[in-house]
């Protein structure tokens, strides 16, 4: 993975996706953050290549880039697992056991948290309220939010997607974020 | 929808909490199940009982209401099934109905609904649904008036910002727009970055042309040609909503160019947030549109004066645009006949941590604590005594029980070092830790603090490093004086309202738990059984049915035995994580405050 970050160059793919995101982007003022945060929900980071590139089209120094990827705590500059942990860590999650969760997680899935486990299916992220505080401790994986989590819950479910378990293709589609009922 | 004649409609309240509960299975079911019935079916947001989600109401042909709560699909088709075999409501499961008592009555009867009275009842992604409940009436209105009489309704409706500051919003908006500048700016904070609150993400999924109504507004009484909302990207269903709002209010002419043939031109944009909480902060939420880092500065010059690209802008809260359509159309006597003498209308709070009936609520200012907690909030979820409750999340204070009198309003909460903040109240019991929530917010804030400003970033590094050493066991004497000192220079020295306000949870918790610090350092205790350097577990043998469960979660193999037999923990080993005691069924590992067994008497 490590290697990838590293790679100076961009495959060809990669590279018209960042040219199109850029090409829709470039007109408004102070589009970097814009640009950054549409390039990691597409490729999942940004890595320096894809900074410079970046860069060069915007006229936006690497540097002011960088500035804004190392300030915010959104953007990655790894790439990440197969499947995308979030344990929340606001008060009310904090109260209710935020952290045995966490500790359920990085424990059943190998990865340390803030990063990918050995076997790149798991990233475990800790992050601040995703504003279900009254049905703490939560959890989202992949977009789909877990609310009222015990650790044994916590570990069936990292253990159910290491497995890949049948459910997870229907169920995830089922459950992107935003994806009202169709009338 | 079509000309067929329903005989109830049901509606199932799909916010994210709803969602997360369950609410989209038991959508899915419903549709399937009133395919061939005479039944409508339609969602809508956050109806504010997020613990008894997920929840679905039905409405009856004469308008009578009936929740049910904590629906499953199978109860759902049951409601269903025998609603049409009775033709008359299902008892079972009732959360609220007008003609009845219900065990939820009280939480609902006690409330006044002003920013929530749609939540839950319209669908957010329907234009028309707004539209019913007179939605775009109040900027109808608007437009026939002079901005400055707009400007003069809402001074004197005496709304104060939702975001934390209370300040006057009718005087911000006079201030802009007084300011001369080329182009002016309305920026909607929906930020949210105060850890435990939720009421602004309610609103944009559940109710987001209400805030778009008075966004235009608020761009009509300043002069302002462009809005934008700032939004945490957490929370993807209110960013999805607000676009799929945004892209409805242009298509009919509420937005963009000559609204509703006015010659008022205004539009919209969302930005998304990037994960900092110092983006709340309005200065630095300015720097992060403009695409930088997002640093606070010295104010003034206020942003009313020059904010965004230099400009005169006015940030408000999502929850302070949000009132104004219905201050508008209602009128001022009715908005600030809720409230106390300087803190007008109504609040909504987020009740959150140790509480039965958890979710958002609505009430005049000035309601006590003990009132939301107990009458509202139906006391504690552990059933025991309340202990504290936080308000204003990391700049916010603890509130010690025995002050749970005290109204909620701007200046009743300042006087007892709390602070209004945006509305989160997190009930806490025994159980709580007053150290570990100090050190918890002051992590909070050092990790967020942009770094500029000394105080606050030595400052806090410094504060939090005397907590952990007083959780940790190695707290001594001068301790809590040195931690009031530097507070009180933090507060002095920060230049924003971040560091202004990051020692607040560390000053209100000495100067209300002090008795708490004092065991952690003098008797290395931690009463509430919470801070792992202090504590012990054991197993109590005659209720250890020898079941090996406890032995299997532990994570660094400190408990073994032989089935059907009395486990041990061994103390060496044990990190003291507490799996153990969530995965026992039968209630025989007792922890001890302190780490020889000793127990704390207070
Ligand atoms: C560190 C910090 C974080 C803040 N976060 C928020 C926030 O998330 N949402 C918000 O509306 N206001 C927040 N504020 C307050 C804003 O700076 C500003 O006062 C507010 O948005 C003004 O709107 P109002 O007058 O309607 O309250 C924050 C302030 C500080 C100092
Ligand atoms: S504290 Fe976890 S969702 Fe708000």
């Amino acid at each position: 993975m490590k290697d990838d970050s590293r790679k100076t160059t961009l495959d060809p793919s990669t590279r018209s996706i960042i040219d199109k995101i850029v090409q829709e982007n470039n007109l408004n003022k102070g589009a970097g953050i814009t640009i950054l945060q549409q390039v990691q929900a597409s490729l999942g980071y940004v890595s320096p290549p894809m900074i410079r590139r970046i860069s060069k089209l915007t006229g936006i120094t690497a540097s002011a880039l960088y500035s804004i990827a190392t300030f915010y705590a959104q953007f990655r500059l790894e790439p990440i697992g197969k499947h995308l942990v979030q344990v929340c860590h606001g008060t009310a999650c904090h109260l209710a056991g935020a952290e045995k969760i966490t500790e359920t997680i990085t424990m059943e899935t190998g990865a340390a948290e803030g990063h990918t486990s050995p076997d790149g299916k798991f990233t475990v992220e800790k992050v601040a309220c995703l504003g279900c505080c009254s049905l703490g401790p939560v959890m989202t994986i992949n977009e789909t939010t877990h609310i009222r989590l015990t650790p044994e819950a916590a570990r069936k479910l990292a253990k159910s997607k290491k497995k890949g378990c049948k459910c997870e293709k229907s169920s995830h589609a089922d459950q992107q974020p935003g994806v009202t009922p169709d009338e | 929808m079509s000309e067929k004649k329903y005989a109830a409609k049901i509606t199932v309240g799909m916010a994210s909490c709803g969602i997360a509960a369950g609410a989209r299975e038991v959508f899915n079911t419903l549709k399937a199940a009133v395919k061939e019935l005479p039944l409508a079916l339609d969602f809508s947001g956050c109806m504010g009982m997020c613990y008894n989600e997920p929840l679905m109401e039905m409405t009856m042909s004469d308008g009578s209401r009936y929740l049910y709560c904590q629906v499953t699909p199978d109860k759902a088709k049951e409601i269903v099934n025998k609603y049409m075999e009775s033709g008359k409501p299902v008892s079972e499961w009732l959360a609220y109905a007008e003609d009845r008592d219900t065990a939820d009555k009280s939480f609902l009867v006690q409330q006044q609904r002003i920013l929530l009275k749609n939540c839950g009842i319209i669908n957010p992604e329907s234009l028309q649904s707004y539209l019913a409940v007179d939605g775009y009436a109040a900027i109808k209105k608007a437009l026939r008036m002079h901005p400055e009489q707009v400007i003069r309704e809402i001074i004197d409706s005496g709304l104060r910002g939702r975001g934390g500051g209370g300040f006057p919003t009718g005087t911000k908006w006079a201030l802009a727009r007084k300011t001369l500048s080329q182009d002016k700016y309305l920026i909607c904070n929906a930020d949210e970055g105060d850890p435990g609150a939720f009421m602004d993400r309610s609103v944009l999924e559940s109710n987001p042309h209400a805030l778009l109504e008075g966004m235009l507004i608020g761009g009509y009484a300043i002069g302002a040609q462009q809005g934008y909302v700032y939004i945490r990207a957490e929370y993807p269903l209110a960013i999805k909503r607000l676009s799929l709002a945004i892209a409805q209010a242009r298509e009919e002419g509420y937005l963009g160019r000559n609204i509703l043939g006015h010659g008022f031109d205004f539009d919209i944009n969302i930005r998304e947030g990037a994960g900092a909480f110092v983006c709340g902060e309005e200065t630095a939420l300015i720097m992060s549109i403009e695409g930088k880092r997002g640093m606070p500065r010295i104010r003034p010059p206020y942003p009313a004066e020059s904010g965004l690209w230099g400009e005169a802008t006015s940030i408000n809260n999502v929850e302070t645009l949000a009132n104004v359509p219905w201050i508008m159309l209602n009128g001022v006597a009715s908005f600030n006949q809720y409230g106390t003498e300087k803190s007008k209308g109504t609040k909504v709070f987020a009740l959150a941590g140790n509480i039965a009936r958890g979710g958002l609520i609505e009430v005049p200012m000035g309601m006590t604590i003990n009132q939301i907690v107990f009458d509202i909030g139906g006391g504690l979820a552990s059933g025991k005594a309340l202990k504290a409750v936080q308000t204003g999340g990391p700049s916010g204070g603890c509130i010690p029980a025995k002050l749970a009198d005290t109204p909620i309003d701007y200046e009743s909460l300042k006087k007892i070092g709390a602070i209004m903040g945006s509305g989160g109240l997190l009930i806490m019991d025994d159980t709580t830790c007053m150290v570990d929530v100090a050190k918890f917010f002051l992590n909070f804030t050092q990790e967020e603090s942009c770094g500029k400003c000394t105080f606050c970033r030595v400052g806090t590094r410094r504060m939090l490093e005397i907590l952990e050493r007083i959780t940790q066991g190695e707290g001594k004497e001068g301790d809590l004086e040195l931690l009031e000192e530097l507070g009180q220079s933090i507060i002095a020295g920060s230049l924003c309202g971040l560091g202004q306000s990051a020692p607040n949870p560390v000053l209100t918790t000495i100067k209300y738990f002090r008795e708490e610090y004092e065991a952690h350092i003098y008797h290395k205790l931690c009463p509430a059984k919470k801070c792992k350097a202090l504590i012990r577990m054991e197993v109590v043998e005659e209720r250890c049915k020898g079941c090996g469960r406890c032995s299997k979660e532990c994570p660094t193999d400190a408990i073994s035995g032989e089935k059907k037999q009395p486990f041990t923990i061994e103390q060496e080993k044990c990190i003291r994580c507490g799996l153990c005691v969530s995965a026992c069924k039968s209630n025989a590992i007792l922890i001890y405050p302190g780490a020889r067994g000793e127990e704390y008497n207070g």
